[in-house]
């Protein structure tokens, strides 16, 4: 169905090839996951399966690119709309129209099927996708998963023969990714249709694929099936990681078949956490901060019946909270539960209708202030928040002048932020554009903008949407960094991977109202939705991370 | 399914044109009760209708300026004087402009009552706007003309979408201490908004593109579409000329132009015929569509009779100053204009989902 032939993607004025002689062919009804680190080109590579390299992004692709018998270099992407359908990274920069059910019959108008065909697909994509109740509702609207369904079924009411898919399940929480996914699978195995998926949170799709293409940072790729091509691939989800710790041969893909083999190494953990038990809490506390903090932990945030209202609904309904030194906290919750909203109420500058936050200042200012009622200078200096389009605190063209815009606007010394920024991630040139950054890069240029303030509490919206394993790993680094200074960290997520190596203390919010509040053991391993791959092996051992067992093996030795 | 987009348009141009005919502010005033009352009872929870707030505002904006105008570069008329505003005076090269002077009674009422009107204007098109959504109703243009159309829906949603992306960014900038001022504070909001709206476009487009936008046909094209637009475009042209021209032949004026109009209106059927491009749940034209649009039109043509047999009857006396005085048929025309307000005239499925 999809065929490369010795693919090479230059883009102009580039200095390397984003693809290098790319060769692979995916058969009819395969699901083909496309892998690799950030920036290595695996945009690239789904964009020149339907033909929008280069036919709309410009650049040089030598080779061949067939798709279903026809030749990209004579078909532009609007002749592949009836066979090919392209889901992008952000649905809501394709949406066309403005309602969800406009959206779903786009294609399709622009196709010319019968109208009565129209309403029943219509209908049908509504029922696979859980949109029925959304069908008039305003796409602008809708919270990021919603978005992110309405734009595959936008997709698939054309009934197109090849799915293409960057990144579909980075905004959506666990359930709603296992949702999409499933609609997927049942594609594949019911109606033959073939799938090209990137995706950076493997831990969720490398179960379901048939195939994957890896690509490596110098754009080659090496394709084949899923257990030999992640054996030994850079980037690899738990479930691989932990196989490589237990050497098991070939690597299991699903939870399944890793339980099976787990066994052994299940029986060997049990015997060295018998005596240990009861003092888990404790554990947790050394693990997740390194470098112990000098001070006793005090409470630097204490909110109290915070409440949020949009119009007519309401957003966040009546939650307290405190935040202690030292801690990095995590909020999960469901798709438009109310995370954001909190968090910015929290901050001060976005709404909130009632309820009280104090925030502890920094040192020489002690005394405890509502931030919304600073001036914003002075309240990011009490709180910062990294936002979910960090881009959006950008406005200068270069790394340096941004640098030095945050030095001068907290009056710190110059190349205090630059120092932040190396400490965070390595190899940002001074002269590069923000932009042209990877998303990891950029995460990490905005952080150390904020964290130039030396905030008492971090909160950020959303920190590993497009972060290969790597960078995410960096930014738990340097989140228990800032708060084993003595500073609080909150974040939302639905990364429960991430969560489990990086928070201590986990929030679950639902429709507004906090529902749970414990240790990231006692409520990641309680859900079976939150659970971390390596909980689900491992249980009844509650060990969240490949880390965790690594250290909990050397216990054993 | 909602109302025809169509029928929301017509209401609110009729009412517009009803607003053009009159200075006398309790009739502007009336008019302006009925589209308020109408748009409060009938609009959805959309974003766009979201907009009826800022069509309100930028009218009473409208008054204060073209008030504002009268008193600094007005001409004052004679009347009852309010404020004697000393005149200052201008060099000789400006000669013809006046800066202040007294303000009277008269032309400040002249300056609202005209200030009044153009508001009305502003506001029913922004009835128009939050009733009925703009891109539906450009999607009842003819197959021919889609593609345009789809292109000026586009166009029409990046102001909207700007202001929201401006807004967004100047409030994570605020997170990092940064409060825009000035022209740089202008320049560190634009640049990461106009950077975004380039992409977004960019983004749209090639969404646009792979999901069939513009599909060529797979077939021959038709040879008489091209030579019908060709004997159009000469035919408007040749017709234009005519028409302004006094000394030029009569039937080279509006005989030209309608065969020009007519070859046109064929090209574009024929065009239409080509396109192999489907409806999704097309809108209906029916009885509630009827009355809503036909509630305009007796409104519209209430006032236009009113004025054509007394053209006194709904300007108020400016000199000698009376209280403006409230007509019968005024008083017909907004009760009319206000009755697609009353929720009977919804389609059976709004009411149900509401």
């Amino acid at each position: 169905m999809i065929h490369f032939d010795h693919v090479t993607v230059t883009y102009p004025d580039a200095v390397r090839a984003a693809l290098t002689d790319v060769t692979f062919r995916v058969p009819e009804g395969e699901l083909c996951l496309v892998i690799g680190p950030t920036g290595a080109g695996k945009s690239t590579l789904l964009k020149a399966a339907c033909g929008l390299v280069p036919h709309f992004t410009g650049g040089l692709l030598e080779g061949r690119v067939v798709v279903e018998g026809r030749d990209t270099r004579d078909h532009p992407p609007r002749d592949l709309a009836d066979v090919v359908g392209v889901v992008v990274q952000d649905p809501a920069s394709g949406f066309v129209t403005d309602t969800v059910e406009e959206e779903l019959a786009y294609a399709m108008e622009q196709l010319g099927i019968a109208p009565s065909v129209m309403r029943t697909r219509v209908e049908e994509v509504l029922d696979l996708l859980g949109l029925a109740t959304l069908r008039s509702r305003p796409l602008a609207d809708l919270s990021g998963g919603e978005q992110q369904r309405v734009a595959i079924g936008s997709v698939l009411t054309s009934q197109p023969r090849i799915l293409v898919l960057d990144e579909p399940t980075s905004a959506l929480d666990p359930a709603a990714a296992e949702d999409v996914l499933a609609a997927l699978t049942r594609l594949v195995h019911d109606l033959g249709m073939t799938v090209l998926l990137a995706e950076h949170r493997l831990e969720r799709v490398v179960q379901y694929a048939d195939r994957v293409i890896s690509i490596a940072a110098d754009g080659t790729t090496v394709d084949g099936a899923p257990a030999a091509v992640l054996a030994d691939s850079v980037v690899a989800p738990p479930i691989v990681e932990l196989a490589r710790l237990a050497a098991w041969h070939p690597v299991p893909l699903s939870v399944r078949d890793a339980r099976r083999r787990a066994a052994p190494l299940r029986e060997l953990l049990v015997g060295s956490k018998a005596n240990r038990h009861p003092s888990a809490a404790g554990d947790q506390v050394v693990r997740k901060s390194p470098v112990r903090a000098a001070a006793p932990p005090i409470t630097v945030l204490a909110a109290r019946g915070v409440h949020v209202r949009y119009g007519r609904t309401h957003a966040v309904r009546g939650i307290d909270l405190t935040l202690s030194s030292g801690q990095v906290v995590a909020l999960m919750g469901r798709n438009g539960s109310g995370k954001s909203s909190l968090l910015w109420a929290l901050q001060g500058s976005g709404p909130r209708a009632a309820g009280q936050v104090l925030i502890v200042g920094p040192p020489g200012a002690a005394a405890k202030a509502d931030p919304a009622s600073m001036r914003p200078r002075d309240a990011r200096l009490r709180v910062a928040l990294v936002p979910q389009n960090p881009q959006d605190l950008l406005y200068l063209d270069t790394v340096a002048a941004e640098c030095a815009a945050a030095d001068a606007q907290i009056g710190a010394e110059p190349g205090t932020t630059r120092t932040l920024l190396d400490r965070l991630t390595t190899g940002v040139p001074d002269p590069a554009h923000p932009r042209d950054l990877s998303e990891g890069q950029r995460l990490a240029l905005v952080l150390a903008i904020q964290l130039a303030a030396r905030p008492r509490v971090l909160l950020l919206d959303e920190p590993t949407r497009g972060l290969d394993y790597a960078a995410k790993r960096h930014l738990a680094a340097a989140l228990a960094r800032h708060a084993a200074a003595g500073a609080a960290v909150l974040l939302s997520s639905h990364d429960v991977e991430f969560v489990a190596e990086s928070a201590g203390r986990v929030l679950v919010i639902a429709d507004g109202e906090l529902v749970a509040d414990g240790g990231v053991r006692d409520i990641l391993v309680a859900s079976p939705t939150f659970a971390p791959q390596v909980a689900k092996i491992l249980h009844p051992v509650d060990l969240l991370t490949v880390d965790d067992v690594r250290r909990a093996l050397a216990a054993t030795r | 399914m909602t109302m025809h987009p169509l029928a929301w348009w017509v209401w609110a141009l009729g009412l517009a044109v009803a607003a053009t005919r009159t200075t006398n502010p309790a009739v502007i005033a009336l008019i302006l009760a009925s589209v308020v009352l109408v748009v409060l009872a009938r609009r959805e929870d959309a974003p766009w209708a979201r907009a009826f707030r800022g069509f309100l505002v930028l009218g009473g904006c409208i008054v204060a300026i073209r008030m504002l105008f009268y008193v600094v570069v007005g001409i004052k008329t004679a009347g009852a004087v309010l404020v004697d505003v000393p005149r200052v005076a201008l060099p000789s090269w400006a000669v013809g402009v006046e800066l202040f002077g007294p303000i009277t009674l008269t032309g400040l009422l002249v300056a609202l009552y005209g200030g009044l009107r153009l508001a009305t204007l502003v506001v029913c098109f922004g009835a128009a706007n939050a009733l009925a959504n703009p891109k539906r109703a450009l999607r009842s243009l003819p197959p021919s003309l889609h593609q345009i159309g789809t292109a000026i829906v586009i166009a029409v949603s990046v102001t909207p979408q700007l202001a929201t992306a401006a807004a967004g960014v100047r409030r994570a900038q605020r997170l990092r201490g940064h409060e825009p001022r000035g022209v740089r504070g202008l320049l560190s909001t634009a640049v990461p908004v106009l950077t975004d709206a380039l992409s977004r476009s960019l983004a749209l487009a090639s969404s646009m593109d792979s999901r069939g936008y513009a599909r060529p046909l797979t077939g021959r094209t038709d040879r008489r579409v091209s030579t019908l637009v060709v004997i159009a475009l000469a035919a408007a042209s040749m017709g234009t000329y005519g028409l302004l021209d006094g000394t030029s032949p009569r039937w080279l004026g509006v005989p030209v132009l309608a065969i020009g109009a007519a070859a046109a209106a064929t090209a574009s059927i024929l065009a239409g015929r080509q396109v192999r491009r489907t409806r999704y749940r097309p809108d209906r034209w029916g009885s509630p569509e009827l009355l809503v649009a036909g509630c305009g039109v007796v409104a519209a043509v209430l006032l236009v009779a009113a004025t054509a047999t007394d053209p006194a009857a709904l300007d108020p006396s400016l000199s000698p100053l009376s209280w403006p005085q409230v007509p019968p048929v005024a008083l017909l025309c907004a009760v009319v204009a206000a009755i697609p307000a009353a929720r009977v005239f919804r389609r059976r499925a709004e009411r149900g989902a509401t």
